[in-house]
C-alpha cells in the first residue's frame, strides 16, 4: 500500500517547508521536493500542514474498570481525531497498573483496537498507595515506558527516595503527581482570590512546591530522571530551572487548560473547571505559557481525564477532578497561542510530536525517512466546533463545550493507516 | 430612578444587587415588618404560588425563618429535608431538583454545604432560587437583615464603621455582609486569628484586615461577633477556646474602644462565654434578638418581589 502526499507544508527539522511524502506501509519512504511516484492514494495537502503525529505523556483511559467513562477504543479513537499517534497511559485504573498483567492487557487492547499507539506507565507504588515499591523490573520487561503514582503522590519521602533508585537501575522515568497531601487538605480550586471569594477550600501553590523541590533533591541524590507532570506554578518553573541548571535531569509537561485558563474560570462554580492541580493565578499562566516558549517546560500533556456527566455535573466540591483534552489540545493551543502570536507554530509542534518522543526516549521523532509513518494533516483556516455532538471521547467534561476554534485535524495516519479522516 | 426589576430574579449573593436594589429591598421589609406586628400575621400577595425549602444541610432556625416568611405571604410552602430524604438514598441533588420542580415549585430557597449549590439548583430547574446559605460562599439573606437591623437603628449605612470579629474564614456571613455594607458605603474592617483569615480580604472587599482586637475595635459604630466553632482547634487552625476567648471575646472590656453605644451583632448561633460574654450578648446596645425577628421581614421582602406579589 502506498500513500503519496503532495503539496503540503511540512514539518522538517524545526521548521516548515514544502514537501511531498510517500508513505509505503507503515513507514514514510521519502520525503522530498517532489514526488512523482504511482501510489495507490494520491493526497492533495496544498494549503495544508503536515506534522509527525503527536505524543501525549499522559492520559488516562480508564480502561480497565472504569470504562463506563472512557475505554481504549473510545479514548484513543478521540486521541487519532486530535492528531494523537501516541498515548502513554497513566496505571490510575481499577485495578492500578502494577504488575505485568495488566500492562500487557493494555497493549494487547491497543493494539487489537486502538486507533493509536499507547504506551503504558506502571505505577510507582503498589496499587499506587504509596507503601511498597511496584515491581518495575517486571512491568518494563512487558514494556513499561516510565513510572508513576499520577493522580496520588507518594507521601514519604523516604520511600521515594527508594523509588527512584530503584527505578534509575531500569531506565525508567519517574513522572510525579506533586502534591502535599496536608497541604493541600480538601482543597477544590486555587488557593487565591477565588477561594477566598467562593469559601471553596484551597490547594495552595505550595503544595506542589515543596513536593516539587523534595523530589529534585532526591532526584539529584539518586540520579533519577525526573518527569514534573502538569506543571501549574511560576515558583515550580523556578525550581526545575535551577535544577536544570544544576545539571540535574528533570523535564517538565503542562497542559492545554494550565496554558490558557486561571483561577477566575473557577468562580461560576462549572465541574468543568476543577482538575488538579487547579487552575492558578493569571501570574502562574503567564509563567507557563513564558516557560513553554522558553522550552524550560519541553512538552504539552492533555492530562485527558474523562468522568461521565452524572459524575461530574452536581456540586462543584462533590465533583471528581479532571477534564477531557485529546480532541481540542492542539486547536486551543493553536487558536489561543499561535494565532494570538505567544508561541510559534513550529514550538507548539516541536512540544505535541518531538519533545515528549525524547524525554521518555519513545521512538526517534519526526517526519524522516525510514520513520514510522506517524503523520497528521491539518488545516489551520478551518474551524473545529466543540460540542456533545462532536466529541469522540465517551465523556463530555471540557471547559471548551461548545466553542469554535481555528485548527482542524483533517487526517491522522498511525504506522500508515488512516486513523482519523475529517467529513 | 425606574422602580427596580426583581421579577423572576435569583438571589445567588448580594453582588448581584446594586445599592439602590438593596435599599429597595430594605423598604420592602420595613413594610414586611410591620404586618409581623400585627395581630393577624398575613397577607393573601403569594396565594397560589408554591416555595420550597430545600434544606441539604440541617438549619432549623433559617428554615423557619424561610417558611414563616412563605406562610405569612400565604405562599403554600414545602418543606424538603435531607437527612429524610431521597439524597440520603445516593440521589443526586440534580434529580432531587427535576423531582420537586415536576411537583411544581415557583421558588427555591436553599441551604447546602457546597458552594455554588443554589446556581445548580436554577441551572436544573429555571426558577428562581435564594440562597439560604451555600457552604462558606454566601448567605445575603442573613447580610440582608444585618444590613436592614442596623439601617433601622442608626439610619443611612454610608460612613458607619463597622467591624466584624472572628473567624472569617469559614463564615459565609462575612462575605455576603462585607459586599452589602461595602456597597452601601460603610467601612468595613474584619478582625481574627492569622489562621482564620483568608487571603487577599483587602483586594477582593476593600475591607480593612486587623488582628488585633482593640486596633479593630476603635471608634465602631457596629460590632458584630461571629461563632466560634471547636473543630478548627482540631484542624490545627488554633491552639485552644481559651486562647481565643482571651484575644477575641466580646466583653464589657473589650467594647469600650468601639463607640459608646455601638451596636452589639451576632448572627447566632451563640457560643456565650466564648466569642461574647452574656455582659454584652443581653447588654442594652444589643439588637442580636431583633436580628431574628428581622430576618422573617427581610425574607418576605425578597419572596415578594420576585414572585411579583401584589401589594
Amino acid at each position: 500500500m502506498k500513500t503519496l502526499i503532495k503539496n503540503g507544508t511540512v514539518y522538517i527539522d524545526g521548521a516548515f517547508c514544502a514537501r511531498d511524502i510517500l508513505i509505503e506501509d507503515e513507514i514514510i519512504s521519502q520525503v522530498s521536493d517532489s514526488i512523482e511516484a504511482i501510489a495507490d492514494v494520491t493526497v492533495d495537502a496544498s494549503g495544508k500542514h503536515i506534522f509527525p503525529g503527536f505524543v501525549d505523556l499522559h492520559a488516562h483511559l480508564r480502561d480497565p474498570g472504569q470504562t463506563y467513562k472512557e475505554d481504549i477504543v473510545t479514548g484513543t479513537r478521540a486521541a487519532a481525531k486530535g492528531g494523537f499517534t501516541t498515548v502513554c497511559a497513566m496505571p490510575n485504573t481499577e485495578p492500578v497498573i502494577d504488575n505485568i498483567a495488566a500492562v500487557e492487557y493494555i497493549q494487547r487492547r491497543a493494539k487489537d483496537l486502538g486507533f493509536c499507539k499507547v504506551r503504558v506507565i506502571g505505577a510507582i507504588t503498589k496499587q499506587s498507595e504509596g507503601k511498597e515499591i511496584s515491581e518495575m523490573a517486571t512491568m518494563k520487561s512487558g514494556g513499561i515506558i516510565g513510572v508513576s503514582d499520577d493522580g496520588k503522590c507518594v507521601q514519604n519521602a523516604r520511600l521515594m527516595l527508594n523509588c527512584m533508585k530503584y527505578a534509575v537501575n531500569y531506565d525508567l522515568p519517574v513522572i510525579i503527581h506533586a502534591e502535599d497531601y496536608n497541604l493541600a487538605g480538601k482543597g477544590q480550586i486555587h488557593a487565591g482570590r477565588i477561594a477566598s471569594k467562593t469559601g471553596l477550600s484551597g490547594i495552595p501553590a505550595i503544595a506542589e512546591e515543596v513536593i516539587i523541590a523534595r523530589d529534585i533533591m532526591l532526584a539529584e541524590s539518586t540520579k533519577a530522571r525526573l518527569h514534573v507532570a502538569h506543571v501549574s506554578t511560576a515558583k515550580s518553573l523556578e525550581l526545575i530551572r535551577d535544577a536544570q541548571n544544576r545539571g540535574i535531569q528533570v523535564t517538565c509537561e503542562v497542559t492545554p487548560h494550565h496554558l490558557l485558563l486561571n483561577e477566575e474560570a473557577t468562580q461560576t462554580f462549572d465541574p468543568n473547571t476543577k482538575m488538579k492541580p487547579p487552575l492558578r493565578s493569571e501570574q502562574d499562566r503567564l509563567a507557563l505559557v513564558e516557560g513553554l516558549k522558553s522550552g524550560l517546560i519541553s512538552c504539552i500533556a492533555t492530562d485527558h481525564a474523562p468522568h461521565a456527566d452524572y459524575e461530574k455535573e452536581r456540586e462543584f466540591d462533590h465533583a471528581p477532578f479532571g477534564i477531557i483534552g485529546f480532541e481540542t489540545a492542539f486547536a486551543v493551543l493553536y487558536h489561543h497561542l499561535v494565532r494570538a502570536g505567544l508561541i510559534s507554530l513550529e514550538r507548539l509542534i516541536e512540544a505535541m510530536a518531538i519533545a515528549p518522543a525524547n524525554i521518555m526516549k519513545l521512538y526517534q521523532p519526526g517526519i524522516i525517512e525510514g520513520n514510522k509513518a506517524d503523520l497528521v494533516i491539518a488545516d489551520l483556516d478551518a474551524k473545529i466546533l466543540v460540542n456533545v455532538d462532536t466529541l469522540l471521547s465517551k465523556s463530555k467534561n471540557t471547559p471548551w463545550l461548545n466553542q469554535v476554534f481555528m485548527g482542524k485535524i483533517v487526517t491522522t495516519y498511525c504506522d500508515g493507516d488512516v486513523t482519523w479522516k475529517a467529513d | 430612578m425606574d422602580t427596580p426589576q426583581f421579577l423572576g430574579r435569583n438571589v445567588f449573593d448580594l453582588d448581584d444587587y446594586s445599592a439602590e436594589e438593596i435599599m429597595y429591598i430594605l423598604e420592602a421589609a420595613k413594610g414586611m415588618k410591620e404586618i409581623n406586628l400585627r395581630e393577624y400575621k398575613k397577607i393573601p400577595t403569594l396565594r397560589g404560588k408554591t416555595i420550597c425549602t430545600l434544606f441539604v444541610e440541617n438549619s432549623t432556625r433559617t428554615r423557619m425563618s424561610f417558611e414563616l416568611a412563605a406562610n405569612r405571604l400565604s405562599a403554600d410552602v414545602v418543606s424538603f429535608q435531607a437527612e429524610v430524604s431521597a439524597l440520603q438514598k445516593g440521589e443526586s441533588l440534580q434529580d432531587t431538583v427535576y423531582t420537586l420542580d415536576a411537583m411544581g415549585i415557583d421558588l427555591y430557597c436553599i441551604r447546602h454545604s457546597s458552594p455554588g449549590s443554589p446556581q445548580l439548583v436554577h441551572k436544573h430547574s429555571g426558577k428562581p432560587v435564594i440562597n439560604g446559605g451555600d457552604g462558606r460562599h454566601a448567605h445575603p439573606t442573613q447580610a440582608l437583615l444585618d444590613i436592614f437591623s442596623i439601617w433601622e437603628k442608626l439610619g443611612d449605612i454610608r460612613g458607619l464603621k463597622i467591624t466584624i470579629v472572628g473567624d472569617i474564614l469559614n463564615s459565609r456571613v462575612v462575605r455576603s455582609n462585607l459586599i452589602g455594607m461595602k456597597k452601601l458605603g460603610a467601612e468595613v474592617t474584619v478582625c481574627g486569628p492569622r489562621t482564620l483569615m483568608p487571603s487577599f480580604m483587602e483586594e477582593i472587599y476593600g475591607c480593612k484586615v486587623e488582628y488585633d482586637l482593640q486596633t479593630a475595635l476603635k471608634d465602631a459604630d457596629v460590632v458584630m461577633g461571629l461563632r466560634m466553632q471547636l473543630e478548627r482547634q482540631t484542624e490545627g487552625l488554633f491552639p485552644s477556646l481559651e486562647e481565643y476567648t482571651k484575644h477575641y471575646v466580646l466583653s464589657k472590656e473589650t467594647i469600650r474602644y468601639a463607640k459608646k453605644d455601638a451596636l452589639i451583632m451576632h448572627p447566632g448561633p451563640m457560643n456565650r462565654g466564648i466569642e461574647i460574654l452574656p455582659e454584652i450578648a443581653d447588654g442594652g446596645q444589643s439588637i442580636i434578638v431583633e436580628q431574628v425577628a428581622n430576618g422573617v421581614a427581610v425574607r418576605m421582602a425578597l419572596m415578594f418581589l420576585i414572585l411579583g406579589g401584589k401589594a
